[in-house]
């Protein structure tokens, strides 16, 4: 079992990364006994598996995902949502609806073209689209706040070990963050200077994501925000 | 306006109509993810070569029927812009569009894991800005980072060269001229990590020693390119990484 | 823009038994890898063109009409006359092939065809110039796939080829400027045969002359055209997968092979003597 990589190095697609019985992790692949990278990002292993953490990539739903999409047609059984897959999913009637009501209700007197839901994927497979769900507590049509969208594949940053970024974040912005696994997340604060400081960490994290020290440079960008502000505000 | 043979595509001291030694390839440079909207996006300038690539997916089959119940459909289009060339062209598609967008297709094909996308396209779109002979092979290398540079699963990254014979001299990296006037062209596509080829296509004569005396020099070439084709996809990150390591905050 | 074809599925049955029979070698209508089907070319088929030729490969049947006009050269050869081909996959040749304008397929059919003749120089396109800068021949090399059972480049080719051989001219001679039709007829400059080979790869086996059930589950298809000094004068290579540079070097040394014996199967076909101009 050998390792051909640093870790942490950007490995582009068709790298070798190891050679050996290691467990296959995301975005890495198998041939002739070497491991190879099959997407651009950084090379991560622990103990036995090798992983790939791309940079960029598609949305591809998984069970129990919570993400936020937006209504882009309403049919006469459900509601279909662009939830920034490659995969259009639907929210069916029944979610909202008691099947035995013989009565039939206008969709859009519940949700219309371009409203924004916060939803959870119930199924998805190969033979077909996602299906969602807002049933949950929490879940439901999106009223008000900003909504910021950045590549999939950096959601995990932004939500940090056992969610330590996402919960500093919440915490200095004094903001609610809804994170969608699609990428998507909602902000909500009780002032625009509170949200657009939400919105720029955001941005600033997916960017740098790949680098060390990140939690703590968000943390410093918020406080000379805030001073700044402070000064614009008595200067 | 109309290009005249020059009277030697090579001089006395063996060099070509640009200067160049037979072996030695155009000066290039590649960029990556340089547009906004695409998911992926590479530019490639290979001497006069200007050619942009963008990659959008994957994204859903429209219509429907479209789409591949096993894999993602791979889209090429090879478009040349009607400033591109000596002679203002037509911005229809020529023959010559469509048989380039399908061998270059063709070429990417081997390389991209398609089937962790069923129903859906990946579109790649290659825009010649000026031309100046190898257009498919520099398309194809672009191609290929903007690819990488979408996230798209890929076996291997494609490189892409041309070599031929020109005075009867084995050339590689054929301009337009050494193309027009040339006595052979030979386009190739290959797999670095995997030394496999994804496209060959040959037109002129060669005997069978010349063919492999072009061959291999066409696969040189892509192996130096190969270098530059990774450090184009990392460059980006790097500099993110000096960014912040040198600068610090504002 | 070309799109991934979305082709039927063979059956798993089919597909399993023919990877089988090539592990031993064989294929399944019975011929070697390295063996063509037995192919006859009619010549003169449609006498209203200046030459034509049908073709039946194996159950392939291609027919190839040239039509000879006088023309403009092209502004940067004013001494030569013009060689275009073009392929048409006309819907009654095949229950895929749909009405409309020539597609990929058929577009690169033509383009891989016209290379082999135009890079060998099949015709001495010199001989065909009338008034320098004014007047040259036109020959049109229309090729119509009747029938698609496989192969359609090496067939289109060789009917193309056979056409060429056979096609007349009318003779004439320019005076004061005039063209003036003779009442005899002239062959076309003919000084090269090229004969494409075409071969499929299917795992690790390379096929020559594939049906269209090999070409339903080829990994890639690669053409090689040979002149008749042995020297290549032009290279396609399609389909989805890649090939190693030992394939490509096998498939050559298969085509030098094979393209000397086609040839010499059309030459003899047609009683045919170099002539010496």
């Amino acid at each position: 079992m050998t390792l051909f990589i640093e870790k942490r190095s950007i490995v582009v697609p068709g790298e070798v990364l190891a050679e050996g019985k290691y467990l296959l992790g995301p975005n890495t692949y198998a041939k002739n006994g070497k491991i190879y990278a099959s997407k651009l990002g950084l090379f991560d292993f622990t103990q036995d598996k090798i992983i790939v953490v791309p940079f960029k990539g598609a949305y591809i739903p998984n069970i129990n995902d919570q993400v936020i999409g937006k209504i882009v047609e309403v049919g006469l059984f459900g509601w279909t949502v662009d939830i920034a897959s490659p995969y259009e999913a639907l929210l069916p009637a029944s979610e909202v609806q008691d099947k035995r009501s013989k009565i039939k209700v206008d969709l859009t007197k519940i949700l219309d073209l371009g409203d924004l839901i916060l939803a959870k994927v119930v199924a998805f497979d190969r033979t077909r689209d996602p299906l969602l769900t807002i049933r949950e507590e929490g879940l439901g049509r999106i009223t008000s706040g900003r909504i910021v969208e950045i590549p999939p594949t950096k959601i995990p940053r932004l939500i940090g070990k056992k969610g330590s970024m996402i919960n500093m974040l919440k915490k200095e912005t004094e903001c609610e963050i809804y994170v969608g696994q699609n990428g998507v997340v909602l902000i909500s604060g009780k002032n625009v200077f509170n949200e657009n400081l939400a919105v720029e960490a955001i941005n600033k994290i997916a960017m740098e994501a790949h680098t060390q020290g990140l939690t703590d440079r968000i943390k410093e960008m918020i406080k000379k925000r805030r001073e700044q502000y402070v000064d614009n505000k008595t200067g | 306006m109309s290009i005249t043979k020059p009277d030697r595509l090579i001089d006395e001291n063996g060099l070509r109509i640009d200067g160049r030694k037979p072996s030695e390839l155009r000066p290039l440079k590649l960029e990556v993810g340089i547009l906004d909207k695409a998911d992926g996006s590479a530019y490639v300038e290979q001497g006069k070569n200007k050619i942009l690539v963008a990659v959008y997916g994957p994204r859903e089959a429209h219509p429907r029927h479209i789409g591949l119940s096993d894999r993602a459909t791979l889209r090429c289009r090879y478009h040349m812009a009607p400033f591109s060339t000596e002679e203002r062209r037509s911005p229809a598609p020529s023959r010559r569009d469509i048989e380039l967008s399908k061998v270059i297709r063709e070429a990417l094909e081997p390389a991209v894991i398609s089937e962790m996308y069923p129903r859906t396209t990946i579109d790649v779109f290659i825009e010649v800005l000026q031309s100046d002979g190898g257009t498919r092979c520099a398309g194809i290398t672009g191609a290929s980072l903007a690819l990488a540079d979408a996230g798209i699963p890929m076996r291997d990254l494609v490189v892409a060269c041309a070599a031929g014979k020109v005075d009867g001299k084995i050339v590689v990296d054929l301009c337009d001229l050494e193309d027009k006037y040339g006595e052979a062209d030979l386009p190739i596509a290959l797999m670095p990590v995997f030394n496999a080829l994804t496209l060959i296509q040959m037109d002129g004569l060669l005997t069978l020693n010349e063919f492999y005396e072009a061959l291999n020099m066409a696969k040189e070439a892509c192996k130096i390119i190969y270098e530059k084709q990774k450090q184009a996809l990392k460059n980006k990150y790097y500099q993110i990484k000096e960014l912040i390591e040198t600068e610090g905050e504002k | 823009m070309s799109s991934t074809p979305n082709l039927t599925p063979i059956t798993k049955i089919e597909k399993k038994n023919l990877m089988e029979l090539l592990v031993n070698g064989k294929r399944i209508d019975g011929r070697g890898l390295t063996e063509y089907r037995p192919f006859t070319i009619e010549k003169n088929v449609i006498e209203k063109a200046n030459g034509s030729a049908q073709i039946k490969l194996g159950k392939t049947k291609v027919m190839v009409g040239i039509k000879v006009e006088v023309g403009e050269p092209f502004s940067d050869t004013p001494d030569e006359g013009v060689l275009m081909v073009s392929a048409e996959l006309v819907p009654l040749a095949s229950p895929t092939f749909e009405p409309g304008p020539p597609d990929e397929n058929a577009i690169e059919l033509a383009r891989v065809v016209d290379r082999g003749l135009r890079e060998s120089k099949v015709l001495d396109l010199k001989k065909l110039c009338i008034k320098e800068g004014e007047k040259v021949f036109i020959v049109f090399v229309d090729i119509y796939v009747l029938d698609y059972d496989g192969n359609l480049i090496d067939a289109s080719a060789m009917a193309a080829l056979t056409a060429l051989l056979t096609a007349k001219i009318k003779s004439y001679e320019v005076k004061n400027g005039e063209l003036i039709y003779k009442n005899e007829f002239t062959p076309l400059p003919i000084q090269n045969y090229p004969i494409p080979i075409t071969f499929v790869k299917i795992n690790d086996a390379l096929l020559v002359d594939p049906s269209i059930e090999e070409e339903r589950v080829m990994d890639a298809r690669l053409t090689l055209t040979i002149d008749k000094d042995g020297k290549l004068c032009a290279i396609q290579k399609g389909g989805l997968k890649e090939l190693t540079l030992n394939e490509i070097e096998k498939a050559v040394n298969i085509a030098i092979e094979k393209a000397s014996e086609n040839r010499n199967k059309i030459l003899e076909a047609l009683n045919w003597e170099e002539q010496k101009r």
